[in-house]
């Protein structure tokens, strides 16, 4: 059986397509078997951001409508032997997607697959509950500022009271939190909120920080998920985000202002 | 469920033939202070010539009690006396063995001092004590209050041991307690109870509220308070904010 996660924050723009294929491609890289679900119905990010918009014939919504066999629309990636994508519909009926297909989708998935990833849209409405209903896990992505986080706290306050497992009274959803877009010069003018600041703001596990970085632009563009870009700092941090959900204790890098030359540091510019 | 069983019911059951209710009833007790019943008697008379309402078959507790030191008077002919004036007596008021004897003797209840104070007496049978206010268990929440939600503690205090996100809103009844970060709104004592108090380790809140009485987070902040540990009660119309 699969465990169900979905990557969700409220507020938009945020970077959960980003996160959702970096977290999904480094599972796939550690031999988990992954498929990445995009429920942002009428946008379709990630097959951008994977790379493979080319290559999507059928989509979530046809699989709900029987147009299409789950096996006809899974996309293979193209650089990972254990990796698959069910892109989002184009279509601009947000009801498209209905609670029974979906449920019956990802527990069609949850069968063949180690990890089901689900990017969900943003806001706090129909997309992005169906997104979270089923989950396991979740990533509530934030950036370090009050508007983010704001939100972030009331996606929390629905994973705990309107998921599938609060509403049948099972374990509730297992929360980490991913802040990303962390940029340590800005924290240090004021201008940004600390990690400390958004920990105690949201009390729960910080599961990775990812520095705002270029390289996340010019991979996106490639159309390369930024986690095998293994020289960036955002793809090491996505691979030590990877090894913190999979259970291991590591600390986290990239939250000090990078350092200054080897003078001012010894005479403390 | 319950609806079949009554209905199961109904024709073995049959119409009540009496009820039994406590009540409480005033009644006026005569205390009688001497043993002279001619003495009694005279003034009896004078006081129901001042008031003859009054003492038309008025029903009275006849307290022996307070009697000066001597010989018991013929009870019998103590009522007759009473009656004679326009009393009924129901029954005496005594403890002393040899009133209870002659009482029963005559088939006259009696009632024991501790049930005969004062003004307010008790009839018979002995009306159930007031119902102690029962104890409503609080409600415990131990994960976070997060923006958009809200939590209401019905007749009850609320206890909060996680933090309390900005956005999400507790209301109880009785006290409210959050024991970490309380950054959202607190509304104590909604139903109108000035006595409702707020706790909080880590004031921060947007709005704290006490039977209706509120302070927002402008007029919070000034309050050497702010960012401790507060207790937050009413006293008159003045809301007082201190340090725990
Ligand atoms: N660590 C980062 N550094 C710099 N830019 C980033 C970073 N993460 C995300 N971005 C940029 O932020 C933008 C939004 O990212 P993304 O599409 O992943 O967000 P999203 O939360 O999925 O948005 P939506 O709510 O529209 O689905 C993109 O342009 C992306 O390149
Ligand atoms: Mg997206």
């Amino acid at each position: 059986m699969a465990k169900i996660l979905v990557v969700t924050s409220g507020k938009g723009g945020v970077g959960k397509t980003t996160t959702s294929a970096a977290l999904g491609t480094g599972l796939a890289l550690r031999g988990h078997k992954t498929v990445l679900v995009d429920f942002d119905v009428g946008l379709r990010n990630l097959d951008l951001i994977m790379g493979c918009e080319r290559r999507v014939v059928y989509d979530f919504v046809n699989v709900i409508n029987g147009d299409a066999t789950l096996n006809q629309a899974l996309i293979k990636d193209k650089r990972l032997e254990n990796l698959y994508i069910l892109a989002a519909s184009q279509t601009r009926d947000k009801d498209a997607l209905t609670q029974e297909g979906v449920e019956k989708v990802i527990a069609e998935l949850a069968e063949d697959f180690d990890y089901v990833i689900c990017d969900s849209p943003a806001g706090i409405e129909k997309g992005a509950h169906l997104a979270m209903y089923l989950a396991d896990e979740a990533i509530v992505v934030t950036n370090p500022e009050v508007s983010s986080v704001r939100d972030s706290d009331r996606m929390l306050g629905l994973l705990s009271s309107k998921s599938k497992r609060a509403e049948e009274g099972r374990e509730p959803i297992v929360e980490h939190l991913l802040l990303t877009r962390y940029s340590p010069e800005r924290v240090e003018t004021g201008e940004m909120l600390s990690v400390e600041d958004v920990e105690e703001i949201l009390s729960i596990k910080m599961i990775g920080v990812i520095p705002e970085s270029q390289a996340v632009l010019k991979a996106s563009n490639q159309g390369i998920p930024v986690i095998l870009d293994e020289e960036s700092d955002a793809g090491q941090a996505y691979s030590d985000a990877v090894e913190r959900l999979l259970g291991k204790d590591i600390p986290h890098r990239f939250l000090e202002v990078q350092k200054k030359g080897f003078l001012k540091r010894m005479f403390g510019g | 469920m319950e609806q079949t069983d009554l209905l199961e019911q109904e024709p073995e059951q049959q119409a009540p033939a009496f009820q039994l209710k406590g009540s409480m009833l005033t009644l006026t007790t005569l205390e009688l202070l001497s043993n002279d019943l001619a003495a009694l008697d005279s003034q009896l008379a004078e006081k129901a010539a001042q008031a003859p309402d009054f003492f038309r078959d008025a029903p009275l507790i006849l307290a022996l009690d307070k009697r000066q030191p001597g010989d018991l008077p013929d009870l019998a002919e103590l009522l007759t006396l009473c009656r004679n004036h326009g009393l009924r007596p129901l029954a005496i008021r005594s403890e002393q063995e040899e009133e209870l004897a002659a009482a029963a003797a005559i088939d006259l209840p009696v009632l024991p001092l501790s049930l005969a104070r004062d003004r307010n007496l008790p009839a018979q049978p002995q009306p159930a004590a007031p119902k102690e206010p029962e104890l409503l268990p609080a409600r415990i929440i131990n994960s976070p209050v997060r923006s958009g939600q809200q939590i209401y503690a019905k007749n009850a205090d609320l206890i909060v041991t996680a933090s309390v996100s900005a956005g999400a809103e507790l209301l109880a009844d009785g006290h409210i307690h959050v024991y970490g970060a309380m950054r959202g709104r607190a509304l104590a004592g909604i139903n109108g109870n000035t006595q409702a108090r707020i706790f909080c380790q880590q004031l921060g809140a947007e709005l704290v509220s006490i039977a209706g009485q509120y302070k927002i987070a402008e007029d919070l902040r000034r309050i050497p308070a702010w960012g401790n540990a507060a207790q937050i009660y009413l006293d008159g119309e003045q809301m007082h904010i201190i340090a725990l």
